[in-house]
């Protein structure tokens, strides 16, 4: 077992029990906290998987400024520790079977596909996610989309302060 | 390491977060089980970039992540003018469309 392997298992068995914590804190604000540990797991990930830019891109903008904005918007609802009211059990239950369901048939399929079956991820060499390589892409065969998400950015910024005006 | 095993990862972080909106009744904790399954659906992307040696799918998780903070933004405005007119995060109390 090597030492990717290693780190594979170590983080995927971080950002799995983070994210279950997230579901059964009672607290949003340790939801949130929870949060935050998967996206730093998923990020490292991103550096197992050589890329870096997204790396990068996952801490600032996920884990900096959008999980900042949900922090900012429970402190604003002030929500109490056990103001949520709570399911029935048997909800609940529905909930989790549904969910582990359809864990169990999704990884059926991923099973019996044959196109993935024997491919190794090359975990060690290659620089395709330098910023570099990346800002190449996205400024020549990507660079419609990308101007498009400015104007997306900016309608968002509009939405959101006439929705919030009133 | 076969990518059977980075597949079955992003399954499971997928269905966590379906747990999560079907379970969970505060609206801003759906919202962030959402973000979740955005998250895994992300990580699925670059894995297949790096298997087959190109930018593409990094492009499309980079993409992800712009209409994820405009998402965000619009998504959570919203939430907060439920609970000014109806004074609750609950999902089940904002039935009606109207205020």
């Amino acid at each position: 077992m090597s030492t990717v392997d290693i780190l594979f298992y170590l983080l995927s068995a971080f950002a799995i029990v983070s994210a279950t914590m997230v579901l059964i804190s009672k607290n949003p604000i340790h939801s949130v906290l929870w949060l935050i540990l998967v996206f730093f797991a998923i990020s490292g990930h991103y550096i197992l998987l050589n890329a870096q830019f997204g790396t990068i891109v996952n801490i600032i903008v996920y884990a900096g400024a959008i999980m900042v904005l949900f922090l900012f918007v429970i402190m604003l609802m002030n929500i109490k520790k056990d103001a949520e009211p709570q399911k029935q059990l048997l909800v609940k239950l529905t909930g989790v079977v549904a969910g582990g369901s359809l864990l169990t048939l999704l990884i059926a399929v991923v099973k019996q596909t044959t196109q993935i079956e024997n491919k190794q991820v090359l975990l060690k060499e290659g620089t395709i996610g330098l910023i570099l390589t990346l800002g190449q892409a996205l400024f020549t065969d990507y660079v419609i989309p990308f101007e498009i998400s400015s104007v997306l950015f900016l309608s968002a910024m509009v939405g959101a302060v006439i929705i919030g005006k009133k | 390491m076969s990518i059977q095993y980075y597949i079955i990862l992003c399954l499971t972080l997928f269905s966590i977060g379906v747990v999560g909106v079907l379970t969970r009744r505060n609206a801003i904790i759906v919202f962030m089980c959402i973000e979740l399954m955005l998250n895994a659906a992300n990580l699925a992307f670059v894995t297949f970039a790096r298997i087959n040696g190109n930018l593409d799918g990094q492009v499309v998780a980079f993409f992800t992540m712009v209409v994820a903070a405009c998402e965000v933004v619009v998504g959570l405005a919203i939430i907060v003018t439920i609970y000014r007119s109806r004074r609750s995060a609950s999902v089940d109390d904002a039935s009606l469309l109207k205020l």
